[in-house]
């Protein structure tokens, strides 16, 4: 007991004297929370559209004016030529052409129906996407209020229509912002856990204090007790400031208890700072260490759910999710936070990221060496 | 009672696809409160002998003891009871002098206070920087702070792995003259070392060659075996004398050693006087020989010949 506690209070002094960690421990979550979810925007705004208009007649220029008067597109040109509007498209300044034919108005009216063609630039695909289902929202608008403009519609439908009106729970004015600021929080306690406790062994390693270690009678436990314990505790205080953070500048208040994301946290530290505790166990230098834990990292944050709906990925993808921690602690962050969910709703994630806390310490602890 | 036993120790090192074979069939014994220099050049094996002797390492064969307990049963014994200073400074470059100690004190379930008498000769000479951080220390200070922290557990057996390697030459003489201290604690001492002139300083020494042990015994025992006459070289163009020596077919060896070169004939017979005509011949001028007794280095390079 009075080694695991002789270790603590050297490492505790080591981070402490190291000015470079307590800087990053504030700066970080300060600068990731209050940038991030400024410029990690879903909703897609200033769509750049050219119009090839043919046609220059009264229903094109109203169909024209309809779509520039939403805040959603900004009109690059307006122009009569489609090579000239692909041009754009080719050099990035145009996401969405619109062409409008030159018997659009004339078919219109005598066919009742007329084409319009649509040319999409899909190197960003999620504003290619939301970019078309705009606007062929808005062209149904129009075509309703052409139809309306025609035929005075009765009072009460003829044909049955159905009528959707939706409402957003837990999020009802859908600010993305309530949405985003957890997930990033959990990443910052992520990367902070990981990183950190990856670094560290491998830095006594480098230095060859391991190897004066390695000679005393300290167990292998004792040793990894006393490398997870402070870190444990930097995780809990990154967490606080983030969560501080979220209040003082973006107004979040998790509907849930703060135990609930306490106890998750503290139970999902473990498993972070197991892995980085493994990855130290391969890793000789701090270069590798780095490199090792970022791979990791990577592939647990783009495949976590914070930026692409895991309901959304392939079937492996959905598969590999499952066994990343991350996805867990995001998905919980969440629920506490905009819905208010208890320890019992969220059991069986406390359930399977302690098994994978116990998993990674158990071979960071048998793949650690006291000798070679 | 022997302190330390190895027996027919032999590792090999994968590099890639080859091999390099660190230490082969070495054996020696070293006897309670003895102080053994293990003596060779670098990359001799001496820093894979230790870490095996320190149960840091496996050997691939052959067997070894400390203090009577074997490397690969009992390591757990063996960790309390030996102290370990690795030829790189490794203690905490961030912690002050007191806290790295004071550290290794704790690991070791002991204090400062307990064995103050053991480390206080070392310890008062670096104890009024006790609050300077160890990386801010000078080399003959992190020597003196890692010897107070390998001896902090009262060991009954030292290792010192080139403890004086990059230290100046009277941080040195200071160092060994800890070390004859420590052994009247009886306290056993292994020390390695690449210089040559400090072997006499110890009770007995292992010279130690590509992972082969040439010679063991003490260090007048070992200059004792030297059997043929050695001449001391001195003439006005030395390196010119270097390679005019070399080139002779009398000459048996020719080593440089400071301001004189170090010479051996093939013919014990042989005289002086001849040799100074050939030389004379060769344009040398102030030709010098002198008889002198051979030293560690001289038999270190015999060994190594033959």
């Amino acid at each position: 007991m009075r080694a695991l506690f002789i270790l603590l209070e050297k490492e505790f002094r080591q981070i402490f004297r190291d000015p470079a960690i307590l800087r990053m421990m504030f700066m970080m979550p300060a600068i990731q929370l209050l940038i991030m979810p400024l410029a990690a925007d879903y909703e897609v705004k200033n769509v750049k559209i050219c119009i090839v208009d043919y046609d220059h007649s009264s229903y094109s220029q109203k169909l024209v004016n309809k779509i520039t008067a939403t805040d959603y597109f900004r009109l690059v040109d307006y122009t009569d030529s489609y090579d000239k509007a692909l041009t754009y498209v080719e050099h990035d300044e145009a996401d969405l052409v619109l062409q409008i034919p030159s018997s659009f108005e004339k078919d219109l009216i005598r066919e009742d129906e007329a084409p319009l063609f649509l040319a999409i630039n899909a190197i960003n695909g999620v504003k290619a996407n939301l970019g078309g289902a705009y606007l062929r929202s808005i062209i149904g608008d129009f075509n309703r209020e052409v139809r309306l403009e025609w035929l005075q519609l009765p009072r009460q439908n003829t044909q049955p229509t159905i009528e959707i009106e939706s409402i957003n729970w837990f999020n009802p004015l859908m600010n993305y912002r309530f949405f985003m600021v957890p997930g990033i929080l959990v990443i910052l306690v992520t990367m902070v856990g990981a990183f950190l406790s990856a670094l560290n062994i491998v830095k006594e390693k480098e230095i060859g204090t391991i190897e004066q270690i390695n000679v005393t009678p300290i167990r292998k436990y004792q040793f990894i007790l006393g490398k997870l314990i402070p870190f444990w505790v930097l995780g809990f205080v990154i967490l606080t400031i983030g969560l501080l953070i979220s209040w003082v500048a973006y107004g979040i208040i998790p509907v849930g208890s703060f135990v609930t994301i306490y106890v998750f946290a503290g139970v999902y530290l473990l498993s972070v700072l197991g892995l980085g505790l493994l990855v130290s166990t391969f890793a000789n230098t701090q270069q590798q260490a780095m490199l090792l834990s970022f791979f990791m990292m990577m592939i647990f944050i783009l495949l976590g759910g914070l930026y692409t709906s895991i309901d959304s990925m392939p079937m492996w993808a959905q598969t590999f999710t499952k066994f990343n921690p991350v996805t867990y602690f995001i998905e919980v962050m969440r629920m506490v936070v905009l819905k208010g969910s208890s320890l019992y709703d969220i059991r069986f994630h406390l359930l399977k990221v302690l098994i994978f806390g116990v998993v990674f310490n158990s071979l960071a602890i048998w793949n650690y060496r006291k000798r070679s | 009672m022997k302190v330390v036993s190895v027996k027919n120790i032999e590792k090999i090192f994968k590099v890639g696809k080859s091999t390099v074979t660190a230490l082969r069939d070495i054996s020696f014994e070293i006897e309670a409160g003895e102080l053994f220099g293990l003596i060779g050049p670098d990359g001799s094996g001496k820093t894979t002998l230790f870490r095996i002797l320190t149960t840091l390492m496996l050997a691939d064969k052959g067997t070894a003891s400390v203090d009577g307990f074997d490397v690969v049963n009992d390591y757990k014994q063996i960790r309390k009871r030996v102290g370990y200073m690795p030829g790189r400074f490794s203690l905490y470059q961030d912690l002050t002098v007191e806290e790295n100690l004071s550290f290794f004190a704790t690991l070791f379930n002991t204090s400062i206070e307990e064995n103050y008498d053991l480390i206080k000769d070392i310890y008062v000479q670096i104890e009024k920087f006790k609050t300077r951080k160890a990386g801010a220390l000078s080399g003959g200070m992190k020597q003196k702070l890692a010897l107070s922290c390998a001896l902090i557990h009262r060991p009954s057996v030292l290792f010192l792995d080139e403890p004086t390697t990059g230290v100046d030459a009277v941080s040195r003489k200071e160092f060994w003259d800890l070390l004859r201290n420590l052994q009247q604690q009886k306290i056993t001492i292994l020390v390695s070392t690449p210089y040559m002139d400090e072997a006499s300083l110890c009770d007995r020494v292992a010279l130690i060659q590509d992972g082969k042990i040439l010679d063991i015994d003490s260090p007048k025992g070992i200059t004792k075996k030297f059997n043929h006459p050695l001449w001391s070289a001195q003439a006005d163009n030395m390196f010119k004398l270097l390679t005019d020596l070399k080139s002779l077919v009398e000459v048996n060896s020719c080593y440089p050693f400071g301001q004189e070169h170090h010479v051996t004939f093939k013919d014990v017979r042989e005289s002086v006087n001849d040799m100074q005509a050939r030389l004379h011949k060769l344009g040398h001028t102030s030709i010098k020989f002198k008889k002198i007794e051979a030293g560690i280095e001289d038999c270190f390079m015999d060994l190594m010949k033959g």
